[in-house]
């Protein structure tokens, strides 16, 4: 018998869409070669967009801008609330408005070494290409971008680079994003050309002839399940950090829409590369439902500590300097605090394993702002930083003014996600994946302020321009309704998944599960990774989910609000994809970025690579619950940044 | 700790709602709010009760979801959200009475979740700037002067949770529009639409039923973002500004 | 633009905090007047014949009372009429109210409707008892109101609803005065301070002054 492990290496895939010739010169050539469709036709055309956060609504926004007919869902109750609205630090962009020698081939050079050499070049630049617009396009939205005396905008350096291009608004710079797309996408609903349905939430994607047609989604006030039929359907439902229980994404961030996709034909790309954030604050106990980050800028100034000593009880105050170990500056002395985050993350998860953590279990290291309030004076630092200081303070309830706050890594932020062409097509023909669900452009490690970039980038100028080419060259498709067997068929798949939910009446909370299994994923599929661990987890899962289906307790029924129903079927996929992560994990046998495997490192505890063996991205396909998946390689090519072993020191 | 809450429990949106009681134990100070019903959820889930629904997403503070008004305080007794309220500001043995936001703007949906969408569509109204992508100047072609970006962002900051019109006895949304039209009307971007966006903002706040000020100051006392109160004064400054202008046309 | 006005919330506000403000305008110099009391009745019944011949020639003898009466007239209904119609839209947009309830804002703010009630029931008594005579007690003699207020203030009731009115007036007008430096958009974080000063101490002035005559007439002082 073959196991789940056992899987099949198929064809390789390749993405067709990227022009060949001078990388700056790509995203041009193919805008050109492009169809078009007739402004008069547009109109006559439907578009799916699944999620609103910077991805989504900047999407939805552009694409009614364009005379589009777009129809919009989202589980929250407005598309205001989408959790790109939590990120902090900012945005990069290659403006180089600071002289500092920044470029867009530096920002693209940057980006596929921060990554660590697994994402795609044609991507990668484009990305960088666009960085720039994407400012711009905010600003005109009126997104109050922090400014200097001159009224100019204001730049720091962030996470991992030497020069000064992240763009941000205090420490809320992604709620400011937000709030810009979701005002332009407010302004096509008024306008009657975006059909909004809030708190709906994809169930499932209709294919149909091959492509995709539409999706079923329940409302989840009324619990009605419903069809929408499309000619395109674009998925910025984010990423599957959740997967891990405890995380910093939304309570109700879910992988469901991007694993029915992948259920229904898309392939999934490297879904074990997962960014742990340096910098969240520390659990404090069992109860933990989520884990709060910190903004890495903090690593700017701050400066990361532990004691020398193993089980040092003492107040940090009270450790004198000689006694402190500053690992980052000790280990990485050009980069020192600033260093990646994969690097970061690890270097806190070592230390607290030689005993050295501090806070409760251990798990922790000092974040120490003392020097900087020196430096700069309380007053400085209060005006960069106080936003988060108080968070700290009101969830500590520690003031890290005077002590030093405490930080440790947590699941962030997912690399991988639906396969996607330079269209950002996936491999069902018609369906679309931007922003953190699809796997494009932070290869296995994604750099500080990126995820804003890339999920605007994907929003406002990759996706509307790419998605004409697919409409154009199929202007015609045959109406699809709700009497098509097929349609029928994953309607009634739905409904039966959710009747049995109900039906089970078990004794076990939807909750006790979801966070079994994160703290499964969190051992073995987390910060490292090993061969037999995996292996454990992966022998571990099926029986979580067997164990799921006979003992899972729903209360409520289906046709109300229920939240309980709501998260039961959520972790169903959870249960699902988290297999897929760990085989992808475990097929990977280097090192690289977020994925760090015990058996590939360097003699002194780097990541090692193994670039003559995995310079691929991994894709999936889906062959059955429990059942070994397809592996189909990307290979890539490296013809302006060539791969060299990572170094920060 | 050991509490007893006291929970407004309601159906649907057509049903007769109560409060019910129930008993939480083992709770830790350093829990959230939302951890310590998280907690009573379980219970409820295990004897067979339907758990208390509410809405809650990010969980730091920043998304707006959550919505409940604890001892008579929207988002409770600190000045923050709900999902950033932690147990250590209450003390073994309180009885804590939960209730949903009140206002006819915002009917109940079920138990403690309320219905807001009252909100974007006072945003739908005018609460952007008109600059379809790809339509962008430079981004430095305008500076901006500091003080105006400031203003903006203070204003920019409000994350639509609905408190300020569950604290106000008039269930009034002034101070949620008044955050949206001072952000946008500062700006040089936003000058253009300066008068249709406040006269259309006010208008649909006034069309969805919310109440009108009478500047008791509860809004800005609830509001966990620091909105304040001074920024109804602003926006009625804009309001006048726009209809003496369209008086004049 | 009056349809704007009178069709928003806001803008009903605006005819409030104006009719508010020449209601206060006209209170500042009511009072002052009623201060010439204490100069005996030949002064103050002089100022009050003043009153109806003001602006002569140019206008006849009452004109200008007359004018006065009707921009407060206007002002009294104005600002009474969007009163009741902005509460009705309040008490509508806030129908249930929470099980646990709190004291809520100041003492003036939350007695404005009501205080406004009082006070419109006491302007209407003040003119019958002290402008027709209607309700006076005693024989109200044309032309001498400095009779007539000592006859008013001689009696137990006469004082009790004046002074209660007067101080139903001195909250009302604390917070209407700020309240509608804010609805007309004059206030700001800088003037917060001074503006609700200033709220204070008209209201005290006023409130004093207007007290000033029943405490006059019953210490004797006027008589």
């Amino acid at each position: 018998m073959t196991t789940y492990a056992d899987y099949a290496t198929g064809a390789p895939v390749t993405d067709t869409k990227a022009p060949a010739g001078p990388v700056r010169e790509r995203w041009d050539k193919r805008r050109f070669e492009a169809k078009l469709v007739n402004p008069a036709n547009r109109r006559k055309h439907t578009i799916i967009v699944v999620g609103t956060g910077l991805a989504g609504g900047s999407a939805g926004a552009t694409l009614a801008e364009q005379g589009y007919h777009v129809v919009q869902f989202c589980y929250q109750d407005s598309p205001r609330r989408a959790h790109s609205i939590a990120a902090q630090g900012g945005i990069n962009a290659a403006k180089n408005y600071r002289n500092d020698g920044d470029s867009i081939h530096r920002l693209f050079y940057d980006t596929v070494k921060g990554g660590d050499f697994r994402a795609r070049e044609s991507n990668v630049h484009r990305l960088a290409q666009i960085s720039v617009e994407i400012i711009d396009q905010c600003v005109a939205q009126g997104v109050p971008f922090a400014r200097e005396y001159g009224g100019l905008l204001d730049t720091r350096s962030f996470g991992g680079v030497q020069v000064s291009r992240t763009f941000y608004a205090r420490g809320q710079t992604g709620q400011q994003l937000l709030l810009g797309a979701y005002q332009a996408l407010s302004r096509q609903i008024a306008a009657g050309n975006v059909e909004m349905h809030p708190r709906t939430e994809m169930l499932d994607l209709i294919v149909v002839d091959g492509r995709a047609r539409g999706i079923v989604a329940r409302d989840l006030v009324t619990g009605r399940i419903d069809t929408y039929f499309a000619d395109a359907v674009v998925l910025a439902s984010g990423g599957y950090g959740n997967v891990f229980y405890l995380s910093t994404n939304a309570m109700n961030s879910n992988a469901t829409a991007v694993w029915r996709a992948h259920r229904r034909g898309a392939y999934f790309a490297n879904p074990c590369f997962t960014q742990i954030h340096p910098t969240c604050i520390p659990r404090t106990g069992d109860h933990q439902s989520k884990l709060t980050l910190m903004s890495e800028s903090l690593r700017n100034d701050g400066r990361i500590w532990v004691p020398k000593a193993q089980g040092d009880t003492r107040p940090p105050n009270e450790i004198p300097e000689d006694e402190r170990d500053y690992y980052l500056e000790r280990i990485y002395p050009s980069f020192g605090n600033l260093v990646p985050r994969d690097i970061a993350s690890r270097a806190a998860k070592n230390v607290c394993d030689e005993g050295r953590g501090v806070g409760p279990g251990g798990q922790g290291v000092y974040l120490d702002f003392a020097d900087a309030i020196r430096r700069m004076g309380r007053k400085a630092v209060e005006d960069k930083y106080g936003n988060l200081f108080d968070m700290y303070q009101r969830i500590t309830d520690e003031d890290p003014y005077e002590v030093p706050m405490r930080i440790y890594p947590a699941v962030h932020y997912t690399m991988g996600g639906l396969w996607v062409d330079y269209d950002l097509q996936t491999t069902i023909p018609g369906l679309f994946a931007i922003g953190e669900a699809n796997f494009s452009d932070h290869g296995a490690n994604r750099l500080g302020a990126s995820a804003l970039m890339q999920g605007l980038a994907d929003g406002y100028f990759v996706l509307p321009a790419t998605i004409n080419d697919y409409l154009a060259r199929n202007p015609h498709q045959e109406p699809v309704t709700e009497g098509h067997p097929v349609v029928q068929e994953v309607l009634a798949e739905t409904e039966d998944r959710i009747n049995l939910l109900l039906a089970v009446d078990g004794d076990r909370t939807p909750d006790s599960f979801h966070r079994e299994l994160g703290e499964l994923m969190w051992e073995f599929c987390g910060m490292a990774r090993s061969d037999t661990g995996l292996r454990k987890a992966l022998e571990r899962i099926p029986q979580i989910r067997e164990e799921f289906w006979r003992r899972i307790k729903v209360p409520g029924t289906g046709e109300e609000f229920n939240q309980s129903l709501e998260k039961a079927n959520r972790i169903v996929d959870y249960l699902e994809l988290a297999e897929l992560m760990c085989l992808d994990a475990l097929h990977r046998s280097e090192s690289c970025g977020g994925h760090f495997r015990e058996e590939s490192q360097t003699p002194d505890g780097e990541a090692a690579r193994k670039d003559e063996e995995f310079s691929y991205a991994a894709a999936w396909e889906f062959t059955g619950t429990g059942e070994a998946p397809v592996l189909h390689k990307e290979d890539l090519v490296f013809e302006y940044v060539h791969p060299t072993q990572r170094s920060y020191a | 700790m050991k509490l007893t809450l006291r929970v407004w429990r309601q159906k649907n949106a057509d049903a007769e709602g109560a409060m019910s009681t129930y008993e939480v134990d083992d709770i830790s100070p350093d829990m959230s709010f939302l951890e310590m019903l998280d907690v009573l959820n379980e219970q409820l889930i295990l004897t067979g009760e339907e758990p208390v629904a509410f809405d809650h997403d990010c969980r730091e503070g920043i998304c707006g979801a959550c919505s409940l008004v604890i001892n008579g305080d929207a988002h409770g007794p600190e000045r923050t959200t709900t999902c950033q309220l932690h147990m250590r500001s209450f003390r073994d043995g309180d009885t804590i009475d939960i209730e949903p936001w009140r206002a006819s703007a915002f009917p109940v949906i079920k138990d403690l979740v309320v219905d807001r969408s009252a909100f974007d569509r006072i945003i739908q109204a005018g609460g952007y700037i008109t600059a379809p992508t790809g339509s962008a100047p430079e981004a430095h072609a305008t500076p901006v002067p500091k003080a105006d970006a400031d203003f903006a962002f203070e204003h920019a900051e409000c994350i639509g949770c609905g408190a300020c019109v569950a604290a106000c006895p008039n269930g009034a949304a002034m101070l949620f529009t008044s955050a949206k039209v001072n952000h946008l009307n500062v700006l040089p971007q936003g000058a253009p639409e300066r008068e249709t966006r406040v006269l259309d903002m006010v208008a649909q706040m006034d069309a969805e039923g919310f109440g009108g000020c009478t500047l008791t100051g509860e809004c800005a006392t609830a509001c966990p973002k620091g909105i304040p109160l001074v920024s109804i004064t602003s926006m009625n400054k804009e309001w006048l500004r726009a209809t003496r202008k369209a008086g004049k046309r | 633009m009056a349809r704007t006005m009178w069709d928003s919330s806001v803008g009903k506000k605006t005819v409030m905090a104006v009719s508010g403000v020449i209601m206060l305008l006209y209170l500042v110099a009511h009072m002052i007047g009623n201060l010439k009391i204490y100069f005996g009745a030949g002064e103050f019944n002089h100022y009050a014949h003043w009153l109806r011949t003001v602006g002569e020639p140019f206008m006849h003898y009452e004109w200008t009372l007359w004018l006065i009466r009707i921009v407060l007239v206007v002002a009294v209904v104005a600002h009474a009429t969007s009163a009741y119609q902005l509460s009705r839209r309040d008490i509508k947009a806030r129908p249930s109210k929470y099980v646990h309830k709190k004291p809520r804002a100041g003492y003036a703010t939350r007695t404005m409707r009501w205080g406004g009630v009082i006070l419109g029931l006491f302007i209407v008594w003040h003119l019958l008892d002290l402008t027709t005579g209607t309700v006076h007690s005693g024989g109200f003699q044309e032309g001498h109101p400095y009779q007539n207020v000592v006859d008013t203030f001689s009696t137990w009731y006469g004082n009790v609803i004046y002074i209660v009115a007067m101080l139903a007036l001195g909250l009302h007008i604390r917070h209407g005065f700020w309240s509608a430096a804010q609805t007309l958009g004059v206030g700001s974080r800088t003037r917060d301070r001074a503006l609700k000063t200033l709220a204070n101490v008209l209201a005290l002035l006023l409130t004093a002054g207007f007290i000033a005559v029943p405490v006059g007439v019953m210490t004797g002082v006027v008589s």
